[in-house]
């Protein structure tokens, strides 16, 4: 299969050499490729980097873990780092896509919390791949004036017909199976075919009341009033409040998803030793608070943490407390067959009326 | 010699063309007819009759026709209030129809988003004005209104062309024999229009039926057209096999409404593309 898509690219690549010159990358230049997930690193600190040690960044963004896993998979870029979701690096490093990382080259990881890594270890065992960026979890960003506070300590809320078409619901199938896993009180990680039809039907009846499955700009649609609450990640609500005081979020008690993003080197790379260097100058103190303040997602730099306000430290919507991380789950990978199952489902939600 | 020189002009076409026309459908045509693993199978064309697909499907084509039906009323009206107009301002609302499209597409969809909004600027007037709130973004409805709006000026400009080409002699020669206002429209007016409006229901119909961006933005992900379940097997479950064994499902819709309607044109007398 690889064999054959190599056949093809290289007969792209052939056809197209006449027209364009210089699309592929030349490995001896000093550059770095990164991809990472949208609106999730200061700018200014690529500057910085570049200024700093003259390496040239290309810098990638996407939009869902899928979508980077069809991006590194088409082959089309050699990526040399990579930042991604719990569940894609460990499907990643199951299938052999993942270089280990060479600490010594990144001394500055030793700001991070050791009890970060201690979470990683449920999806990397050894804390052999990957260095923790940012953390959170799921829940319900509302809007004080338009909900009942009493309610929005459960999912069920976003099954009351009360706030028809006032519902933004997750357009992710992880995280909206996840949703309606808890309501039933499985495990978000279940194959049983059983409980995921079962969470289906469920997703079915909330869809009349939905006003629209969204992910990064549900909190856009938040801050303007658009919408009464929405299924978003805790680092997207702690900003949301900044542009809306009405706005608040809680983490249901069924409980939810904790989710970890952690960059990666994976094999199609060609500068390891840039993209190492990379990682040491992102544990750097004042580069981890530029992209806090940019990100407004849990840092795990223990150095960054402490140097915020205090007000900001004990913000549980941005760093969630112990007692609710404890009621989290790590989302893991599923094989083939019920990815395959589980996007059919949802698909079915996305097309009903 | 002269031949071969101007064949040669046409190089730099027909090398785009091979890379970017005919290599893609060669690379999409290997992936309909394969499995993951590169064996040869049919399921990726017949995976078209799971119902989600032929839900979507459906939905598309309807879509897709109400959109070509309503820009055609909208148009040819207008094409012929345009026509009666003084030549200067027949050039500044032709121009003023074209203004829009120096935008580029997504920004105005995106735009349309805000304006139809709960509390976007429609409502909050609406409001103001004591009239009932548009509930209508993330439906089909909006989807339908935004593809109006967007490929509009693709059936008016064709309309517009081919009324403009009409002789006034013919016409007064229509009226001199005797012919009523109502006898020059639909004996003289619409056949002679016919190839406009041909290519002006290719030119809308198409590109509405494969669209999925303004679906997706303004269906506020609750609307599924075919063009979104092929994104979505190309880009969230890595099934390129499915995406591109529905692209040429689709594909076959396409060419059929496109050679269905260039016979059509071909009675109605020269096309105009």
């Amino acid at each position: 299969m690889k064999l054959k898509k190599a056949i093809l690219c290289l007969l792209a690549g052939l056809a197209l050499s006449g027209v364009f010159t210089g699309c592929g990358s030349k490995d001896s230049e000093n550059t770095l490729t990164v991809l990472n997930y949208g609106k999730y690193l200061d700018p200014e600190a690529i500057e910085m980097f570049e200024e700093e040690t003259g390496i040239k960044i290309d810098y990638e963004e996407y939009v869902t873990p899928e979508n980077m896993y069809t991006k590194y998979r088409a082959g089309a870029i050699d990526y040399d780092l990579i930042c991604t979701s719990d569940y894609m690096i460990e499907k990643l490093i199951q299938e052999g896509e993942v270089l280990e990382l060479n600490y010594k080259n990144i001394p500055l990881s030793e700001n991070i919390d050791p009890a970060h890594f201690a979470f990683s270890q449920s999806f990397d065992p050894d804390n052999k791949y990957t260095l923790p960026y940012f953390f959170g979890t799921v829940g319900i960003l509302y809007n004080k004036d338009m909900v009942d506070e009493s309610k929005v300590n459960s999912w069920n809320i976003l099954w009351d017909k009360e706030y028809s078409g006032q519902i933004i619901m997750a357009d992710s199938v992880r995280d909206s199976f996840m949703v309606a896993l808890k309501i039933l009180g499985y495990s978000l990680n279940t194959t049983d075919e059983a409980k995921l039809k079962e969470a289906q039907d469920l997703l079915l009846k909330q869809k009349p009341l939905v006003y629209s499955y969204l992910v990064d700009e549900a909190q856009d649609e938040m801050i303007s009033d658009n919408a009464a609450m929405a299924v978003v990640y805790s680092g997207e609500a702690g900003y949301a409040l900044e542009f809306n005081d009405k706005l608040a979020f809680s983490v249901p008690e069924e409980g939810s998803n904790m989710w970890i993003d952690s960059w990666f080197i994976p094999k199609s790379a060609k500068h390891k030793e840039n993209a190492e260097k990379f990682l040491d100058f992102l544990c750097r103190e004042d580069i981890s608070m530029m992209n806090f303040d940019y990100v407004y997602y849990a840092t795990p730099n223990v150095k960054t943490k402490a140097a915020l306000d205090l007000e900001l430290q004990e913000n549980t919507t941005i760093f969630p407390p112990a007692e609710i991380l404890n009621n989290c789950e790590v989302l893991k990978p599923l094989d083939d067959e019920v990815t395959m199952k589980i996007n059919l489902l949802w698909k079915e939600v996305k097309a009903a009326d | 010699m002269y031949n071969l020189k101007r064949q040669l002009l046409a190089g730099p076409y027909l090398l785009w063309m091979a890379g970017f026309i005919l290599l893609p459908v060669i690379m999409i045509l290997y992936y309909a007819f394969t499995t993951t693993s590169g064996h040869f199978t049919l399921l990726n064309i017949s995976s078209i009759f799971a119902s989600i697909h032929l839900k979507s499907l459906f939905l598309s084509l309807k879509l897709a026709l109400i959109c070509t039906g309503v820009c055609l009323l909208l148009s040819y009206p207008l094409a012929m209030i345009l026509n009666k107009m003084k030549e200067k301002s027949q050039g500044f609302i032709v121009f003023i129809f074209i203004l829009p499209m120096w935008m580029n597409f997504m920004l105005r969809i995106l735009a349309w988003k805000l304006l139809l909004s709960n509390n976007g600027v429609i409502n909050t007037l609406l409001e103001a004005l004591g009239l009932p709130a548009l509930d209508i973004l993330n439906t089909p409805s909006a989807v339908v209104f935004c593809m109006v709006y967007d490929f509009l000026p693709f059936m008016i400009l064709p309309i517009y062309n081919a009324m403009a080409r009409i002789e006034d002699d013919i016409l007064e020669a229509a009226s001199d024999l005797g012919a009523g206002a109502v006898t020059v429209f639909f004996k003289i007016i619409v056949p002679l229009t016919m190839p406009g409006v041909i290519s002006g229901i290719t030119m809308v119909f198409v590109p509405a039926l494969t669209s999925f961006a303004i679906s997706d933005l303004l269906g506020g992900g609750k609307v599924l057209l075919i063009g979104n379940v092929i994104e979505q097997a190309f880009m969230q479950e890595y099934n390129w096999n499915l995406g591109s064994g529905l692209s040429l499902v689709l594909m076959i819709f396409v060419i059929a409404s496109m050679a269905l309607m260039s016979a059509k044109g071909e009675e109605g007398g020269a096309g105009v593309w």
